[in-house]
């Protein structure tokens, strides 16, 4: 039996549960939006998920009702909302299993959002590699329809919730909500300057709404169990709820654990994920998708809370925790991650889309045993060129894993740059053709 | 297309409220006739939704999903990010590319399968993993990779695909050891 009540992945975890209507309706699927729709009012539910203490899943952490209250109150035009199904960030596979597993449980959470922000349609944007995803969505959305619960006037209220899921097409950018709608539009998935916000001008230039899906899925069971037993979950009064974490890396049985945010790293790594694969100590880890900077062993007993992970020098993020065994090379780590990076930058602006590049040749001579130790300051000059003087957050996240690792294991850079160093007493004629 | 596909078209069409919406799902659409997307279909899709060809044509090429030269009957693509690459995925992308002969980038002669490597793709607690068209193949091995390439050969599908996600599975359910 899991050491904690599971909320999320409850369902899934019956054996024989399908993620069929009939399933999730045997487990008490669609009461809230049965007891909610038309019974209470609108800003009434933004007011109990505001009190809930929800904060996005997709890896800002924006508290969830405060987002919906940005939408104006007098638009009369239409709003939409657009649940970000887009799990690109490396380390992350929760929204997967929620989708494939349970859609009925998110779809659910979709109508209810929907009803609280006033929006008719709402668009699943779904990464496009995941077409096994796609398919369950659809077939869900489909009985859903049939039995009432989306389309026009759902159970007799008068209310109207389209909902469509829409295929991206393998861009990890379009994980960023701007860039996100872009790519609704039919457009490249560039982000937008900011402001306007999307709660203003956001799907086709309307008041609009992103959120996660693990976001979405928490909130039947908000409104049926209530704000105040969601709030006193976890860690509070900042880090409500629980959150799937997905461990990915060398431990012996990696995989998605839902827990209560506030448990620490070491009960995540040791006794979920059932401590490290071979007899080799813990060496790094990664707390929250390839976006977060490095942590190390020291950092074992820090809570997982987005407070305590920002107090630890890094982020919470997407809940992607990748743990990495004593042997692998930290210089060899965050050169996959550039490289992952270099791969995504979008190009709209030159700080990412030179710099990446950039970081990713030095990294790759350093790897190479052909840097020079000036190449260490070259690649934080770098991270600081990059860092905050994009339009969105990937330029920060971009700097994340060779900062991090510079900091921690400064001596893995040197070394390999010694060994470049001893390589050129041998044969200084090379010295001169180090590019 | 129009005509082979005219009810899909303007269903999809009818999804949304602004026609340029349409177009991925309609590249889609175009890719899953010719297994890429070719010049015709992208002058044939500016005109259903009144865009230019460039403005199709610079969607197109921001996408790693959209091919635009053709690809092999089994399109694999396997992960080199960091977290499946803890999980050996270099090591398995070699084997791969011995048993077929090629480098990522190429195609067999027969044109049977096209190889890549690309970036994460949401499988990490399974790792190492590919995707062979539209399927997930996950938790990697040497003997399962050469299972899979000879289903494909033979009937053009693999059982060892992945059905709807999740892992660790429950404790009560059947657990096979990766």
């Amino acid at each position: 039996m899991p050491k904690h009540e599971l909320i999320l992945l409850k369902n899934m975890s019956q054996p024989g549960y399908s993620g069929s209507l009939a399933d999730y309706e045997a487990t008490g699927g669609y009461q809230a939006l049965r007891a909610t729709l038309g019974k209470t009012a609108p800003a009434d539910v933004t007011t109990a998920v505001r009190k809930s203490g929800l904060r996005g899943r997709g890896g800002a952490g924006f508290p969830t009702g405060v987002k919906w209250g940005f939408l104006p109150k007098d638009y009369q035009g239409p709003r939409y909302l657009c649940c970000n199904a887009d799990e690109s960030e490396p380390g992350t596979f929760k929204d997967r299993q929620l989708m494939e597993r349970d859609p009925h449980q998110m779809l659910e959470g979709i109508v209810l959002a929907c009803y609280a922000i006033g929006a008719e349609s709402a668009y699943i944007y779904i990464r496009g590699e995941m077409v096994l995803g796609s398919k369950i969505l659809e077939r869900a959305i489909g009985e859903a329809r049939a039995a009432g619960y989306i389309g026009n006037n759902i159970l007799g209220t008068g209310i109207h919730v389209d909902v469509w899921v829409h295929r991206g097409a393998g861009a990890y950018i379009c994980g960023e909500e701007t860039a996100l709608l872009e790519s609704l539009e039919g457009k490249r998935g560039l982000p937008r300057i900011k402001p306007p916000f999307p709660a203003t001008h956001g799907l086709y230039n309307k008041p609009t709404v992103v959120n996660n899906v693990e976001t979405l899925a928490n909130l039947p069971h908000i409104l049926t169990r209530g704000a105040e037993w969601f709030a006193a979950i976890g860690s509070p009064p900042k880090s409500t709820g629980t959150r799937v974490f997905c461990v990915s890396g060398h431990v012996k049985r990696p995989g998605n654990y839902e827990v209560p945010m506030g448990v620490t790293f070491r009960e995540l790594v040791y006794e979920h994920a059932g401590g490290m694969r071979s007899d080799k100590p813990i060496k790094a880890f990664i707390p929250g998708g390839a976006s977060a900077p490095f942590l190390t062993p020291d950092h074992l007993d820090v809570k997982l809370d987005f407070e305590s992970v920002a107090a630890a020098g890094s982020m919470l993020g997407s809940g992607g925790v990748t743990v990495m065994e004593e042997g692998t090379s930290m210089v060899w780590a965050a050169l996959r991650l550039m490289e992952f990076f270099y791969h995504e930058s979008c190009g709209k602006c030159s700080p990412c889309r030179e710099g990446s590049s950039w970081l990713v040749q030095t990294m790759r001579r350093i790897m190479a045993k052909r840097g020079r130790m000036e190449d260490l300051e070259t690649l934080l000059d770098l991270c600081k060129n990059i860092a905050g003087r994009t339009v969105c957050a990937f330029g920060d996240a971009e700097v994340a894993p060779i900062q991090s690792t510079l900091k921690y294991w400064r001596d893995e850079y040197v070394s390999l740059i010694r060994e470049a160093e001893a390589a050129d007493l041998i044969m200084p004629e090379a010295a001169g053709v180090r590019h | 297309m129009k005509e082979k596909y005219q009810k899909e078209i303007d269903e999809i069409i009818s999804r949304y409220p602004v026609k340029r919406s349409a177009l991925i799902p309609l590249l889609y659409l175009a890719q899953q006739e010719h297994g890429y997307v070719t010049e015709a279909a992208m002058k044939e899709i500016a005109q259903l939704l009144r865009l230019t060809p460039p403005q199709v044509y610079e969607t197109v090429t921001f996408y790693t999903v959209l091919n635009l030269k053709p690809v092999g009957k089994f399109h694999m693509q396997v992960c080199k990010s960091l977290m499946c690459a803890l999980a050996g995925s270099d090591t398995l992308l070699g084997w791969i590319k011995t048993k077929l002969g090629i480098a990522p980038g190429e195609s067999t002669p027969d044109g049977l399968f096209t190889l890549s490597a690309v970036e994460c793709l949401a499988s990490c607690g399974t790792a190492p993993m590919m995707q062979i068209n539209d399927d997930y193949y996950e938790q990697l091995t040497e003997a399962k990779v050469d299972k899979i390439l000879g289903d494909l050969k033979t009937s053009g599908t693999s059982d060892l695909k992945s059905g709807p996600y999740m892992w660790p599975l429950p404790v009560n359910a059947v657990r096979h050891e990766g």
